[in-house]
């Protein structure tokens, strides 16, 4: 049973960078939890000052109660996976993992049931002996994820694990480590910029934006219930349309749709595969360009003051550059002043 | 019919041959006269070669108490040397490398400032002050001296060597558990192992060869291995003493360059230098 705790902690970097603006986070027991968000937005900050690598300016952080705040990473209850595997190059595999074991004063034969145990999790049973030199990058991140795994942590933090390694390699990766903490049980927070990471491997995600958290939800919730139109745009592909509404109706030069909200601007999110198109002439868009994937298609969409829209369709053949079509929305949100006002499901 | 010529006549590098003889010449010449000399029995003018090859100069210069007591005083003062330059000089680069602290790099630059002034006028300033201190001719006062010149290599080749470990490898030792003192002792240490080593290997053979600094303070009592050589040469009528000396001193030199090609082979020591 572990949770981790984060209570309005702040990071201000000497400079005046504020990398972590009151962030407040609880990470239940066996839970894992992604950290989401672009380039700068403190995600590797925040990870740091659970591990110990980083003092918070303010805020408390806790594990199972216990305050960890301002404890040195070497007597934390955390484990630690960095995006350069950062093993031991002067050390075989098997040392690699015993490190941390043997400062604990663990038996030799307790550490090397230990250390072979969590080599077969990992699947890397029998590498032992080798050099870290010698493995390839996705062994070397299992041998990465294998040290932190063989000390028991309490807490699992992984800062991009899987981000040096090709597409298909991460796919695999992200798999099987979904697998093994789910096997272990062992509460985790994941740092990732990539989304598919975050939507497939999460049990929630949080969303930051400059070091403050714009939404903490389950995947398909953020994903199907964007909360600012930040996180809309982020997550996945959205047509985000800047108009403005009056008398119940939201218009953007030819476009056109009902929307029960007061009068004001508005910015109007439609997901392209919730965007129907009747064609018609003159139509309110014309095509721009037609992509065929085989199993559907994707359609780029101009509005006459050039405001871009994407929509999915099953049959793209039916559709020509230059064509003109109606938009018609299955479900659509609405923001204004960076909140939801309006929501419609499909 | 002739087929046309694979071959491209190229014109002859005259200027590269020039240079490669007159530097063979500059450099082995001195070298096979010195090794001829230490070999010789009898080698009078004008004959061109020795008339008598032999190894009785080896015998005798080995027989000398003298020069044995100079080997050794030689490794022990290198030794001591090296070892105290190590203990006060690595925990030194590695606050240099690592750590930020007030007069960081003033007291960096003084470090490399000291070399900058003409070595024989500092030895001399030096040496006013052992005098007073009563370290000349002693063996501590030679370990001081030859400890202050290796400071510049002990201090900035191994924060080079520090500067290039991975910090994060650093903070995954601390993630497991180990203190910031077992993090530079079993993680920081042997990453910039084999390049420190080369620091070490240049500090000893540095300490092993010095005269002037040597010379200066030790003289009388204390004499080196090569300080003794530069008598023979100045003062023995018989060549052969001198020349059996310097054959010995090569001895270490070599066996440090075959060390340290090692070690630059395994570019860990380019990469000390951010290469
Ligand atoms: N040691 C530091 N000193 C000063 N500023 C820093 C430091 N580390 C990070 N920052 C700043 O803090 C902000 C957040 O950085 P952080 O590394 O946490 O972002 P991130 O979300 O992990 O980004 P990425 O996805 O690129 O890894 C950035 O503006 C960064 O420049
Ligand atoms: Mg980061």
């Amino acid at each position: 049973m572990s949770v981790l705790t984060i209570k309005d902690v702040t990071k201000l970097f000497p400079g005046g960078t504020k990398a972590v603006d009151s962030f407040s986070l609880e990470v239940a027991d066996g839970e894992l939890v992604c950290l989401l968000g672009p380039s700068g937005s403190g995600k590797s900050t925040l990870l740091r000052m659970v591990g110990g690598f980083e003092q918070p300016t303010s805020g408390l952080i806790t594990i199972d109660g216990q305050d960890i705040t301002h404890m040195p990473p070497e007597k934390r209850p955390t484990g630690m996976v960095f995006q350069s595997h950062a093993l031991w190059t002067h050390m075989d595999v098997f040392k690699n993992l015993a490190f941390g074991l043997k400062l604990r004063r663990l038996p030799a034969d307790e550490i090397k049931r230990r250390v072979e145990a969590v080599l077969e999790l990992v699947g890397l049973g029998g590498y032992g002996s080798r050099r870290v030199t010698q493995l390839s990058g996705g062994q070397q991140q299992r041998v990465a994820l294998a040290r932190s795994l063989v000390l028991e942590p309490k807490i699992l933090l992984l800062d991009e694990p899987f981000a040096s390694l090709d597409q298909h390699l991460r796919e695999r990766l992200r798999e099987e480590v979904r697998d093994i903490q789910q096997r272990v049980g062992i509460t985790t927070l994941f740092v990732t910029h990539g989304q598919d990471e975050a939507l497939s491997m999460a049990d929630r995600i949080v969303v930051m934006r400059d070091g403050r958290t714009e939404q903490i939800d389950r995947p398909d919730v953020v994903y199907r219930d964007p909360q600012t139109p930040f996180v809309a745009g982020f997550i996945g592909t959205m047509n985000l349309i800047e108009g403005t509404v009056s008398n119940g109706t939201f218009t953007r030069a030819s476009f056109s749709h009902p929307l029960a909200v007061a009068d004001g601007p508005a910015t109007l999110a439609i997901r392209p595969e919730a965007l129907d198109l009747v064609a018609a002439e003159p139509g309110a868009a014309k095509v721009h360009r037609v992509t065929d994937y085989g199993t559907h298609g994707l359609l780029d969409l101009n509005l006459p003051d050039g405001t871009r829209v994407k929509a999915m369709v099953d049959h793209p053949g039916q559709f020509k550059n230059g064509q003109g079509v109606n938009l018609a929305p299955r479900a659509v949100a609405a923001y204004r002043d960076n909140k939801q006002i309006f929501r419609s499901e499909a | 019919m002739s087929a046309p010529s694979i071959k491209v006549s190229q014109p002859i590098d005259w200027t590269g041959i020039a240079f490669a003889v007159i530097l063979t010449l500059v450099i082995v010449f001195p070298l096979l006269v010195v090794g001829t000399w230490a070999f010789t029995n009898v080698w009078r003018f004008p004959s061109v070669i020795p008339q008598e090859f032999g190894l009785k100069f080896w015998y005798q210069t080995l027989a000398r108490a003298d020069v044995w007591s100079s080997i050794t005083m030689s490794l022990t003062l290198a030794t001591t040397v090296t070892v105290l330059s190590a203990i006060i000089c690595l925990p030194a680069a590695y606050a240099f490398a690592r750590l930020d602290f007030p007069g960081r790099d003033i007291l960096f630059f003084s470090f490399l400032a000291g070399h900058a002034f003409p070595k024989f006028g500092l030895l001399v300033a030096i040496a006013g002050i052992f005098l007073q201190l009563n370290l000349i001719g002693t063996f501590w006062g030679v370990v001081l001296i030859q400890l202050v010149g290796t400071l510049l290599f002990m201090i900035w080749i191994p924060v080079a060597a520090f500067q290039a470990v991975d910090r994060r490898m650093e903070e995954a030792a601390r993630d497991v558990g180990a203190s910031p003192l077992r993090v530079f002792w079993s993680i920081t240490l042997p990453q910039a192992g084999p390049t420190i080593a080369a620091a070490l290997l240049l500090s000893f053979v540095g300490t092993f060869y010095e005269t002037e600094g040597a010379w200066l303070i030790g003289a009388p009592q204390v004499r080196t291995l090569p300080v003794l050589m530069i008598s023979f040469i100045n003062n023995q009528p018989v060549i052969q003493y001198g020349a059996v000396l310097s054959v010995l001193l090569w001895v270490p030199s070599f066996i440090a360059l075959l060390f340290a090609r090692r070690v630059v082979n395994s570019g860990s020591f380019a990469k000390g230098f951010g290469a």
